[in-house]
């Protein structure tokens, strides 16, 4: 008989393999073909790394500072560049960033189950969109569930630890109809922490915590590398979600996929350009700086993938997808059933 | 200016040559992050060293799209100092600022200053003591003109973009003294007087920005271009040109003195006053429109 880690194993290489990769659906009960049900090993003891901690060296660009610093810089920037976020996302990528995020919410169809045992394939989804605050992947998600799916029973929770980001967002939403306006909750949290989040513009000190196993989706678009701790971050995940369901991440990568032409001709607009853009734009040359500094320090696709895999979850394939030449990838992956 | 053509070759060219060498790296500091390497190197564009603390060496293409896009963003927004300042830096090389370093450098004063080497800032000067000085100071002039035009002497924008410390001083000396050109001239804040200004300016110190800056007169309302095409513009090349470069004015020793004294030893006159006539063409409108 096999051991029963070898047969979880399989069952979920099998499970994997078998699934469309681009259809990662939450409420799909895959069957797994070994009669015992496998059983998980105990859970790893987090490591050291993942647990957060203020003063742990981490980098802020091309700078080295601590952990609770990275967070204050971060929100310096992101406050800063609030207001104009969309309007510079467009000049930067030339409007792609648009084109990256269709794709990535398309390839998750949210609000369409087609495995469920129930013949109508509109379950109930929770979507949690983390970094989320101006909206742009939560509304997508909206669209699509509501809309193209007809599926109403899908909410989506946006949260985002910086609340100028989040009153831009709220402030788009009005454009909403209002169905989906109701599916549609702010939240301030750090994501490395999601015990103590509270509703957006609240005064009350108290704080609410995200149940554990409670999120069918978790997204998180563009925000990742500006975490302080990622694999603080990644284990949260790991823990709202159920099992099951389905971590998303569309992040800036290593493009350097196509030719070296095209690797150093991205630099260069990177590092020059942009940070004139956010200069005549923006008034802010210091917080493009740091974006493209961000990005520069960002792991690679595959250590990334490793990092996903290392707090506990299943990829399929490579665990991949690189756009427009690895500019963009998108990692997913999945909490393992038990 | 040596204008390089950049064509397609010479980009394709420098292109394969940035990727082909091994490029400026910076070592990282560890992280304790698993699983990433310990000596990775991250991508820098090759720039060369700062001279200053703040200086960000552009090169002659970050330089034009600098120019390009601060002049015109800054044409369409004029509440954009930023950029305004932005542009007079990145306009400034190759000859103009090196041709006011040189007046300076020629004028006893100015190698003074330039030894020297004063900030204007808000806490620099005592206002409340500028204000209790005899009224035909320079001092209190400038304190008078600050009040009635409703401003202060706010921090100006560093200089950034400019190669040699010494004529990124001679920049941000010319940024600082501004509000005291407005004081000897008398001219207000509003765009009509910025623009006259400008014109003055330009005559005296020949920074391009601001010679271009004269260009905004085209968004001007009617009574404002024909009275600035009358008047302040003539007025504003004659004296510009007549006057000894006040960028070698010691404002920080000329506070106390007579400020006709000063205006004569430069061989500045002061224009029609802009606010009264502005007022008095207010008034004359509003009668007309009542009268009929």
């Amino acid at each position: 008989m096999a051991s029963r880690p070898a047969a979880l194993r399989r069952a979920l290489q099998f499970s994997l393999r078998h699934s469309r990769p681009s259809t990662f659906s939450s409420s799909s009960s895959i069957r797994s073909f070994s009669s015992t049900t496998p059983s998980l090993a105990p859970p790893n003891p987090t490591p050291d790394y993942a647990i957060p901690d203020p003063s742990r060296p981490t980098h802020f660009g091309y700078e080295t500072v601590t952990e609770s610093e990275k967070r204050e810089r971060v929100a310096g920037v992101f406050t800063s560049v609030a207001e104009s976020y969309d309007r510079m996302n467009d000049l930067m990528s030339f409007g792609w960033h648009r084109i990256w995020k269709d794709h990535f919410v398309a390839s998750l169809n949210p609000g369409f189950t087609p495995l469920t045992p129930d013949p109508d394939p509109r379950a109930p989804q929770h979507i949690l969109d983390i970094a989320g605050g101006t909206g742009d992947i939560a509304f997508r998600m909206l669209h699509t569930a509501h809309t193209l799916n007809s599926n109403p029973s899908v909410r989506v929770t946006i949260s985002d630890i910086n609340p100028a980001m989040l009153t831009v967002g709220k402030q788009r939403s009005t454009a909403l109809p209002a169905s989906q306006q109701a599916a549609l909750t702010f939240l301030e949290a750090n994501a490395e922490d999601l015990t103590r989040t509270k509703p957006l513009s609240s005064t009350s000190p108290t704080t609410s915590s995200i149940p554990d196993a409670s999120v069918d989706l978790y997204t998180v678009a563009f925000g990742i590398r500006n975490f302080s701790n990622i694999p603080a971050a990644l284990r949260e995940a790991h823990r709202v979600l159920k099992p099951g369901g389905v971590f998303a991440c569309l992040e800036f990568s290593k493009a350097d996929k196509w030719t070296p032409l095209f690797t150093a001709a991205y630099r260069e607009w990177s590092f020059r350009a942009i940070p004139l853009i956010g200069q005549l734009v923006a008034g802010d040359r210091e917080s493009y700086q740091y974006l493209v500094e961000s990005i520069e320090r960002f792991p690679s696709q595959r250590e990334f993938r490793d990092m996903i895999v290392d707090a506990g979850f299943a990829v399929g394939g490579q665990g991949w997808e690189d756009l427009t030449g690895g500019v963009a990838a998108v990692h997913k992956g999945m909490k393992p059933r038990e | 200016m040596l204008l390089v053509p950049y064509t397609m070759e010479v980009a394709l060219r420098r292109f394969a040559a940035i990727a082909a060498r091994p490029n400026a790296l910076r070592p990282c500091a560890t992280t304790a992050t698993a699983l990433t390497p310990s000596r990775r190197q991250y991508w820098t564009p090759s720039r060369p060293p700062p001279n200053y603390p703040g200086h960000i060496p552009l090169n002659t293409l970050e330089k034009a799209a600098l120019a390009i896009g601060s002049g015109l963003i800054s044409l369409a927004n004029p509440r954009r100092a930023d950029l305004i300042a932005a542009f007079a830096e990145a306009t400034a090389t190759p000859y103009f600022i090196y041709r006011l370093r040189d007046a300076m450098l020629a004028s006893p004063t100015g190698r003074r200053i330039l030894r020297d080497r004063p900030r204007i800032t808000s806490t620099s000067l005592n206002l409340p003591h500028l204000r209790s000085l005899p009224a035909r100071t320079v001092g209190r002039t400038y304190v008078a003109w600050l009040d009635r035009e409703g401003v202060s002497p706010d921090t100006r924008s560093t200089v950034r973009y400019i190669d040699d410390p010494e004529c990124a001083y001679v920049m941000q000396r010319y940024r600082e003294c501004h509000d005291f050109y407005h004081a000897l001239t008398g001219l207000p804040v509003v765009r009509e007087g910025e623009v006259a200004l400008k014109a003055f300016e330009f005559a005296n110190t020949l920074l391009p920005m601001t010679g271009l800056s004269v260009f905004a007169a085209a968004t001007l309302k009617p009574g404002e271009r024909r009275r600035f095409r009358e008047t302040y513009l003539p007025w504003a090349l004659r004296n510009g040109l007549r006057a000894s470069e006040v960028i070698n004015v010691y404002w920080e020793e000329e506070l106390e003195r007579d400020v006709e004294d000063l205006r004569r030893e430069l061989g500045v006159e002061p224009p029609p006053d802009m606010r009264a006539e502005r007022k008095a063409e207010r008034e004359a409108r509003k009668r007309a429109r009542e009268g009929i």
